[in-house]
């Protein structure tokens, strides 16, 4: 299929010959007939319709609500692939939290020059409102989604890591669902570790965050911005599946020291609210006074060790892009142990021999803005102009600290279904972990986003990217 | 459950109920203006004004016209009380209380929308016209189906079907209103033909014409059809059906929340009102009358339902 590609392909090693994870998968795909595939593959976006698995795109009225597009195709992970990534993850997810901790708390790490301050100090994520709060258990981020590409064999990279509020796990949820339903025959031939208990387990570990002065049945609940919000979907479906209420910030109010929400026998306390809306907006007496989605005063609350708030507010320091380039540092600051997943090398345009190197190679680089996200003031040296580059070049000259630099990585493929067979696309995975008080529990796959278009490295659902079920075998 | 929860079922319900009601009104239109060419004009007029959009039809339409009161009522987005928009209405609060619901019965929803946005996205050409309507009412009878088949039977359970009877007692009791001058005594002439048509009409927008015919021995009186659309607690569309179901209803709610609230009184009155009531004394005190009350007491208690069980702030 793509002998001569310079990508890793997960699943053909060569023309029909499958490397070892897809072994079964790929016996069976051989024998299946085209035709009824790609039937099913119709058949799976119905499926999606039906249920409502959609995202909003803001200010389209008619076409409202798309469709992540679904790939049939699924993306397989053999234990042995899983474990040292877990390991991995594991490792990185305690020392966001331990990073956290400090950075609100005694600072060890920038007074022992492992993180430079004014990166913190100079940082909208940092929330001086944190400092000195101690969150219930001891928890920041008590759901993470870790964004990890693979370049080859046993080259796996972290591209970023999310400790706000990760978003995707319906879609790792439902795409499982809709694999069972669609190829039962598939489940009984390949074992594969199930993703199902994540609301469960997700509720239970909330819980366990529970404030000191918890109610006595220990209640959860979900906030969202509200229906007209891109990810919606996703908010509703998990409340449902957790069994909690979903609420917006007009169903709550402040009474007797809790935060509580209106029902239909009066208002009922709330322990620990899995919020869907960002720091910014979550209390618009300490923060956004023009939010009209927060809780006013909600802040006061948790201060006072009143409730919990999943994920504690001000965690976006730990994932921001600046702090990305010193994970290797803090991994190893806070463990005493070498970060297991590396970190996809970065240059800090601050620093002078990097700045140098940058100038040099803007031609094989992406070099990204600090605080920029979604791909704005971004730079994909290979697939600019010269003019491009001409003008990028004097940008970064002008202010280099506002920059950092990553190579073009080589994003290994897994193959979709197209009209025309099996095709060759770049994908990147997303694994969940939510983190209790005791530890943490890492849900066996995650979300794998893959590019639609060929050749294309963006994987975003915003443009045109899609999904597929991910499959970590049993041992 | 969150007070806005409960006001979404409700509301949802309402709108699903509406829809089907609407199109049973059309239906019952339809078939008027195929039998008596020349009674169909007025016939709309008073299907407009039963679904309480006479007004926004005049100001969209002017003179009545079937084939525009058909498209106002079935599909127009500016009405909002349309088949379409009291659909996209019900799977909007549907989608607010997604939590709520089972699968199934929210797929049933979804199903409809997406079904009948399709099948209505264009006027619809008479003679597809019976389709359409009956599509609509077996969409509605699949969200029903998906309630009672896989719905837990507690609070939210209860909202749901408060919404359905509540917008059910009002749907009835308009029909009523509008046509109460033919079941009048003094009007309606024993065995005109035209009277029949519009009993006839009566009891078909409230799918009623078959079972009222086995009730009645096939013999009909402006009486009888007001006795049975108002005190038959047997025939599902009655108003005494429906106080009844709200009654109960609300009931289970003041069980399951050990609270009772003044809602629960004012069903009392209505419900002990239609007990006790004759269809004769409705006849001597004026059944225009009692119509009026009963719809201003069916909007009282809707009111007083969404304050005691906090749909708002």
């Amino acid at each position: 299929m793509q002998d001569n590609s310079p990508f890793f392909d997960e699943m053909l090693a060569a023309e029909d010959a499958a490397r070892e994870p897809y072994a079964d998968y790929h016996s069976w795909f051989s024998g299946e007939d085209m035709g009824e595939l790609r039937k099913k593959a119709t058949e799976a976006e119905t499926f999606f319709r039906r249920t409502g698995i959609t995202f909003n795109v803001y200010g389209a009225a008619e076409a409202d609500e798309r469709l992540i597009p679904f790939d049939i195709v699924p993306r397989i992970i053999s234990a042995r692939e899983w474990a040292r990534l877990t390991r991995g993850i594991e490792q990185r997810v305690r020392a966001i939290n331990a990073f956290l901790h400090d950075i609100y708390h005694r600072q060890e790490i920038l007074r022992a020059g492992r993180v430079p301050v004014e990166l913190i100090a100079r940082n909208d994520a940092f929330l001086p409102q944190m400092i000195g709060v101690a969150p219930p258990g001891g928890v920041y981020t008590h759901i993470v989604g870790i964004d990890l590409v693979r370049t080859d064999e046993n080259e796996f990279f972290v591209l970023e890591d999310n400790a706000r509020t990760p978003s995707g796990v319906s879609y790792m949820l439902e795409n499982r669902e809709t694999m069972l339903q669609m190829f039962p025959e598939l489940f009984t031939r390949i074992k594969v570790q199930p993703v199902q208990d994540y609301p469960v387990n997700l509720r239970r570990s909330l819980a366990a965050s529970a404030p000191a002065n918890c109610s006595a049945d220990g209640t959860v609940a979900v906030l969202t911005p509200g229906i007209h919000n891109s990810a919606y979907y996703e908010h509703a479906f998990l409340a449902d599946q957790m069994g909690v209420e979903l609420v917006e910030g007009h169903d709550l109010r402040i009474t007797d020291g809790k935060v509580a929400m209106r029902t239909t026998e009066g208002y009922k306390p709330i322990d620990v609210l899995y919020r869907r809306v960002d720091d910014d907006f979550l209390d618009p007496m300490n923060f956004n006074p023009e939010s009209q989605l927060g809780v006013p005063g909600i802040m006061d609350i948790y201060r006072a060790g009143g409730i919990t708030i999943a994920n504690a507010p001000g965690t976006g320091i730990a994932d921001d892009k600046a702090i990305y380039s010193y994970m290797p540092d803090i991994v190893e600051f806070y463990t005493g142990e070498k970060a297991i997943l590396k970190n996809v090398p970065t240059w800090r345009c601050s620093e002078p021999e990097a700045l140098s190197y940058v100038l040099d190679n803007l031609t094989e680089l992406v070099v990204k803005e600090v605080h920029g996200s979604g791909g704005y003031g971004m730079l994909v040296g290979p697939a600019a102009s010269k003019k491009d580059i001409a003008a990028f070049r004097k940008k970064l000259q002008a202010r280099p600290g506002n920059y950092i630099a990553q190579p073009t990585l080589a994003l290994s493929t897994v193959p979709i279904l197209t009209k025309a067979g099996l095709a060759p696309r770049h994908v990147d995975l997303r694994p969940f972990v939510q983190v209790r008080p005791d530890g943490c529990t890492i849900t066996p796959g995650g979300l794998t986003r893959v590019a639609l278009k060929k050749g294309s490295l963006v994987v975003n659902s915003s443009q045109g990217g899609g999904t597929k079920d991910t499959w970590v075998l049993e041992e | 459950m969150l007070g806005k929860t409960a006001g979404g079922l409700f509301w949802m319900f309402r709108y699903l109920e509406r829809s089907e009601n609407t199109a049973r009104l059309i239906e019952a239109g339809f078939r008027i203006a195929l039998t008596r060419p020349d009674g169909a004009d007025d016939e709309w007029a008073s299907v407009l004004q039963t679904a309480a959009v006479a007004g926004a039809y005049r100001e969209r339409h002017g003179e009545v016209d079937g084939a525009k009161a058909v498209d106002f009522l079935l599909r127009d987005s500016a009405n909002a009380s349309s088949v379409l928009s009291a659909i996209a209405a019900a799977r909007q609060n549907a989608r607010m209380v997604r939590t709520a619901l089972t699968r199934e019965v929210w797929e049933a929803v979804n199903d409809t929308y997406m079904i009948l946005k399709e099948e209505l996205a264009r006027p619809v050409r008479t003679r597809d016209l019976p389709e359409k309507l009956a599509m609509v009412r077996q969409q509605s009878a699949l969200v029903r189906g998906a309630l009672h088949g896989t719905m837990l039977r507690n609070d939210i359970f209860d909202f749901c079907r408060l919404g359905t009877f509540l917008e059910r007692a009002d749907n009835t009791a308009r029909i009523l209103d509008v046509k109460y001058y033919v079941l009048l005594p003094s009007i309606s002439q024993i065995g005109s033909s035209l009277d029949n048509v519009q009993w006839e009409t009566i009891l078909r927008s409230v799918a009623g014409q078959r079972a009222y015919r086995w009730l009645n021995k096939g013999e009909s009186s402006p009486m009888g059809i007001a006795d049975f659309l108002i005190f038959d607690g047997r025939m599902p569309r009655s108003l005494r059906f429906a106080s009844m179901k709200i009654g109960t209803n609300l009931a289970y709610l003041e069980k399951a929340y050990g609270m009772r609230h003044p809602c629960h009184d004012q069903v009392e009155v209505l419900t002990t009102r239609l007990d006790t009531m004759t269809i004769e004394r409705v006849f001597d005190d004026g059944l225009h009358e009692f119509i009026t009350d009963f719809l201003a007491d069916i909007a009282r208690l809707g009111g007083q339902i969404e304050r005691d069980y906090r749909f708002l702030g």
